[in-house]
Order: C-alpha cells, then sequence, then structure tokens
C-alpha cells in the first residue's frame, strides 16, 4: 500500500524523482517492510498450506460423492447414522486417552526413576530409552506386527514360557485395540521421559532439603513440590499428546489396518480408507474434520499452558 | 535453611534424633536407588526388545524364521544374506534414493524459510508479529491426518500426485512451524546488546543475521535441522496417500506397502530393509544426541 502512494507521487511530481526515489529506498530499507518479505515465505507455507486446505476440506465435505452438487452437511449425517463411524468415534476416544494416559504415567516413573541415580549414568539410560523415539514408527510397527504374527509370534513364545496360553494379539477385537495402545504406549513413552526429566532437573534442589528437614517424606515431597513445579509442563505435553495420539495413522495402519471387522479404525485411519481408498473425498474429509473441534479445544489449552510458562519463565 | 535456623553448630548436635534419621535416610536411599535401577533395567529391555527382534529376524534364513520348533529370540546360523538381497533390489535402491532427495530439499526448504521468519519475528517488532508467532504455534498443532484429503486435491489438482515434489511441496507443513517456533526462541534469548552493537557498527539486517544470529544460535540451527530431519524421513501420511507408483515412493510407504507381496513374506528381508530405512535418523540420534534432546525439549520449555 506505501508503494503505491510512492508510486503515486512518483508520476505526480517527475521533477521531484530524485526525493522519491530515495524514499523508495528508505521505504524498502524500513524494518517491517524487511520483516514481512522474511516472513513472507512462512505466511505462504501457513496459508497455502494449512489455512486454505483447513477452508477446502470445509467445502469439500459439503459436496456429494462426484463432487458436483453441494449437499450441506448431509456426509456429516450419513456418517453418524453409521455404525461403523460409532465405533471409529469411540475407539478413536478409547486409544487416545488410555494410550496418553499410560505414555504418561511410564513416562513419569520412569523420568523419576533416571532422575534419582548419579548423574554419570543418566545420559546412558537415557539413550538406550529414546530409541523407540527415533526409529520411524512405521518400520517399528512393522516389527512389533511381526511379534504379534498369530503363528510366529515371540511375544507369545514367552508367554508360553511362564506358562500361560497364546494371546490372539491381532485376531480377536479387544486384544487388538491393546496391541495398538501397546505400541503407542512404547513407542510415545520416552518422549513423556525425555520432558519430564527436563522438568525434574529444573526443580530446585533446595527445596527438597528443606522439605527432607521439616521430615517430609518422600512421597510428600512429590505430592507437594515435583507435582506443583512440574504442573505446566505435565498438561503441555499430555495436550499435545492427546492431539497426536487422537490424529494418528501409521501404528493403526501397520499394525491392523483397520481390522478385525474396522473395530479397531480411528478416525486418520477411516478417513484414509473412506476418502482415498473408496474414492469418496468429500466424505473422507468430513471423517477428519470431526476431529476438528475436539483438537481446536485442545489446542487452546495448550496454547494458554505454553503462555503461562513463557510468563513464568521470563 | 538449617545453616540458617542453628548458626551455632552443626544441626544434629542441636537437633537430638537428627543422626538416626540421616541413617534411615541413608537406607532408604540405598532402596530407592535399587527400585530405580531395576525399573530401567526392566524398561531397558522392554524398549529395545522389538528393534533388537526385529535384527535377530534379519540375519535369520527363510527357513530358520519358518521353523517353529526353536526359540524365535535366537539366532542359529546367523547370515547376512538377507541385507545383500535387500540391498542388491533396486526398488529398494530406489526408495532410499527417493528418501534422501526428498529430505534434503525439504530440510534445506525448511530452514531457509524458518531462519528468516524466525529472525524477523523475534527482532523485528512489525505490525501482526504476535499473532504471526501465534499462529506458527498453532499450526505446529494442526496434525497432517487432518489435511491429507484436501491437500490430497490440491497436490491432484496441480498435477503432482505420484511424484516426490508434491511431496516437497506438502512436507514443509510438517516441519516449518516447529522449527519457526524453536528459533524464535533461541533467538530471542541472544542479548539485545549484540545487535545493538552490530548496527552501531553500520551492519544492516542481512549481514545482523548472517554474522551475529545464525553463529550465536547454532545449537538451536542444528536441533531444528535433526528435527526436521527426522520428520521428513519419518513421514508417512503423506506418501501413502500421494504415492502409488512404487518408483516414486520414499522409504516408509514403499518398505511397508511394496516388500509385503502374497501370502509368504519374506520377513528376513522385510526386517533388514526396514532396519536400514531406520538407520539414518538413528545415526543422527547416536551422534547428535544432546543437539536431539534439546531440540525435543525446547517446544515447551522455549519459546
Amino acid at each position: 500500500m506505501a508503494s503505491d502512494s510512492n508510486a503515486a507521487v512518483l508520476a505526480a511530481r517527475p521533477a521531484a524523482a530524485r526525493p522519491a526515489s530515495s524514499a523508495m529506498k528508505r521505504f524498502a530499507r524500513r524494518r517491517s517492510t524487511i520483516a514481512f518479505l522474511m516472513t513472507l515465505p512462512l505466511i505462504s507455507v501457513i496459508g497455502g498450506l494449512v489455512v486454505w486446505p483447513a477452508g477446502y476440506a470445509i467445502y469439500l465435505s459439503m459436496l456429494n460423492r462426484r463432487q458436483t452438487a453441494f449437499i450441506g452437511l448431509e456426509n456429516f449425517d450419513i456418517l453418524l447414522d453409521s455404525e461403523t463411524f460409532r465405533s471409529v468415534i469411540w475407539q478413536s476416544c478409547f486409544f487416545a486417552i488410555t494410550a496418553v494416559l499410560l505414555k504418561a504415567l511410564v513416562g513419569f516413573w520412569l523420568a523419576h526413576m533416571l532422575h534419582h541415580i548419579p548423574t554419570k549414568g543418566q545420559r546412558m539410560w537415557r539413550g538406550m530409552l529414546l530409541v523407540p523415539w527415533v526409529i520411524p514408527p512405521a518400520l517399528s510397527t512393522l516389527g512389533w506386527w511381526w511379534m504379534f504374527d498369530p503363528s510366529y509370534s515371540s511375544i507369545n513364545y514367552l508367554i508360553n514360557a511362564i506358562g500361560f496360553p497364546s494371546v490372539p494379539w491381532l485376531g480377536e477385537p479387544w486384544w487388538a485395540r491393546i496391541s495398538v495402545i501397546i505400541v503407542n504406549v512404547w513407542y510415545g513413552a520416552p518422549f513423556f521421559m525425555i520432558m519430564y526429566l527436563a522438568a525434574l532437573k529444573s526443580v530446585p534442589d533446595q527445596l527438597y532439603e528443606a522439605a527432607a528437614i521439616d521430615g517430609a517424606t518422600g512421597w510428600q515431597g512429590l505430592r507437594h513440590i515435583t507435582l506443583p513445579m512440574m504442573q505446566n509442563i505435565i498438561s503441555i505435553t499430555v495436550l499435545f499428546s492427546l492431539i497426536v495420539t487422537f490424529a494418528n495413522y501409521d501404528i493403526v495402519r501397520v499394525l491392523t489396518n483397520g481390522g478385525p471387522r474396522d473395530l479397531t479404525q480411528v478416525f486418520a485411519s477411516y478417513a484414509f480408507q473412506v476418502g482415498v481408498l473408496s474414492g469418496n473425498i468429500p466424505r473422507g474429509a468430513a471423517v477428519s474434520l470431526f476431529m476438528f473441534p475436539l483438537l481446536a479445544v485442545i489446542a487452546y489449552f495448550v496454547l494458554r499452558g505454553v503462555n503461562k510458562r513463557t510468563k513464568e519463565m521470563a | 535453611m538449617s545453616a540458617a535456623a542453628h548458626p551455632s553448630g552443626r544441626p544434629s548436635d542441636a537437633v537430638p534424633g537428627l543422626g538416626r534419621r540421616i541413617g534411615s535416610l541413608r537406607s532408604e536411599r540405598r532402596w530407592a536407588l535399587w527400585t530405580a535401577y531395576i525399573s530401567l533395567i526392566i524398561a531397558a529391555i522392554v524398549m529395545l526388545a522389538p528393534p533388537l527382534y526385529m535384527l535377530l529376524t534379519s540375519m535369520k534364513t527363510s527357513a530358520e524364521v519358518a521353523d517353529l520348533s526353536g526359540n524365535p529370540w535366537m539366532v542359529h546360523a546367523p547370515t547376512w544374506e538377507n541385507y545383500a538381497a535387500i540391498i542388491g533390489n533396486p526398488m529398494f535402491r530406489g526408495f532410499f534414493y527417493n528418501s534422501i532427495i526428498l529430505t534434503v530439499c525439504v530440510v534445506a526448504i525448511t530452514m531457509v524459510i524458518s531462519v528468516f521468519a524466525a529472525f524477523a519475528l523475534a527482532r523485528m517488532k512489525f505490525f501482526g508479529s504476535q499473532v504471526l508467532a501465534t499462529g506458527v504455534f498453532l499450526t505446529y498443532l494442526v496434525p497432517d491426518t487432518l489435511l491429507f484429503i484436501p491437500l490430497y486435491q490440491i497436490v491432484g489438482g496441480l498435477g503432482l500426485l505420484n511424484s516426490i515434489w508434491g511431496l516437497v511441496l506438502v512436507y514443509p507443513t510438517l516441519t516449518v512451524p516447529f522449527c519457526t517456533w524453536i528459533m524464535i526462541g533461541y533467538f530471542a534469548s541472544i542479548p539485545k546488546e549484540l545487535d545493538e552493537a552490530a548496527l552501531i557498527d553500520g551492519a544492516n539486517w542481512m549481514q545482523m543475521l548472517t554474522k551475529i544470529f545464525i553463529p550465536v544460535a547454532l545449537p538451536g540451527i542444528i536441533a531444528a535441522t535433526i528435527f526436521a530431519f527426522t520428520v521428513s524421513w519419518a513421514a508417512f501420511v503423506y506418501p501413502t496417500a500421494f504415492i502409488t507408483r512404487p518408483d516414486e515412493m520414499p522409504l516408509t510407504i514403499g518398505v511397508v506397502s511394496q516388500l509385503i507381496r502374497g501370502d509368504t513374506f519374506a520377513w528376513g528381508q522385510l526386517m533388514a530393509g526396514a532396519l536400514i530405512a531406520a538407520l539414518p535418523p538413528v545415526i543422527v540420534y547416536a551422534f547428535l544426541m544432546d543437539y536431539y534432546i534439546a531440540g525435543l525439549t525446547a517446544g515447551a520449555t522455549k519459546g
């Protein structure tokens, strides 16, 4: 806009071309212009590849299968009426909540244990325990898939060895659900561990010393010092992981591909099946849009937590 | 605190019974240490068992894999033939090559976009900069599974389905927001005096960025690069949706979809392929663990 006015000045007063062009130069050297140019690629990525597709998804979800007619909310209606989709909603929520709770508990426990041992050894243990997080999940799930294989299961071999019967890991709906959760917890718990360990290290030792002198037990120290000090980071991590787990695709795709009988389908895998594999793009878009309200609410709380933390650190 | 309460001498002199309590504290410590080590050993076994089992399987012949009588956790005749077979497979080499090109392009694009943007957002207050910084964080929270269907349409409209260039176009949505976010944090922690000194010496913005900010925030840049690398190497949703032709597939979807064919799986080869595919991020992690972890935790503790 400012460059327009400069151009106008240039056109109206040809005699004053020199001061105007130096004004142009000044404008080009101005902080906000440079800043705008520097952020332009970022703005185009966010605008063109996130905001626009999100809006486009809403539009798509209101078209018919061949994308020729506008049918309003019919896709959402049909989905909510279908038994399969209702089980998808249930399974997604069950999966996300159970997996995140377990990841948080395991991660907290491991971080705590890691914090207790001498600092020298911490690096090595941390290095080993973070390995699941480093391997691309699609590939490590392939290993799990093979470990769960009905006839060659190496996990069943161990279970048999201690005298229990074989488990139909991926064949029976409930066991399939549990398998998906196990793999997700295995993959995600190390992340929680690292986050909590960083938070534990930021709690000043004097607080525990003071509490010990006042006669506090270890449990009381945890309850009244550790948890309150870590509250913010715990909630940020849990909420963030809730988003990622809720929208998870790779583990379900590789491990069960939604089976048996679509009972382990989550939003993402079902959207993929309906939208890409069966070719009903508008309905697939509608499936993934069902995630949006929940994600928006969680994102709001994450942002609040992060802002609060930024203020605390400042 | 205790010293303040008992300035006259050692705390144990002043408080009767504290000596005994310290003794019980010591045994409590020892017990806690044992619990810690036992928990960590169990956790390490569980965490490392799947990759270890993949390695064991990859070293077995097909006959040994199919043999149900033995212990699956043992290898009787270790062999590297699965690795030779998978590396000799031109399709697999193609996946690897695609992954490398894809990842190098995405990392380069990501770092250029996010370093410039983070510099502007951290140092130049301008109209809407606060909103944009919040927007960056919010886009980081948008999962890829929410957007892959409209992006499928958009990429298809551009004629880039079944091409790694379509992936080069969309992968920055996975990497740019987080990298920008942590770079804002690193840049903001650089003292203002440094850029004031540079300004007085007559440096322009570009010189300030390349001569001061990038060198000083190098650990942050390394952490962000590692993040961009691991994310684009491991990305799964977009390639699965956009690529169906084996010769354009990157490793993740290639290994998962193309090496599994028919009813009799070549498990040994499959596991060898998956392990080789997982190797680059693991190597980066092994050598740059501290940067890796710094990047991981920076998202919530900085910015």
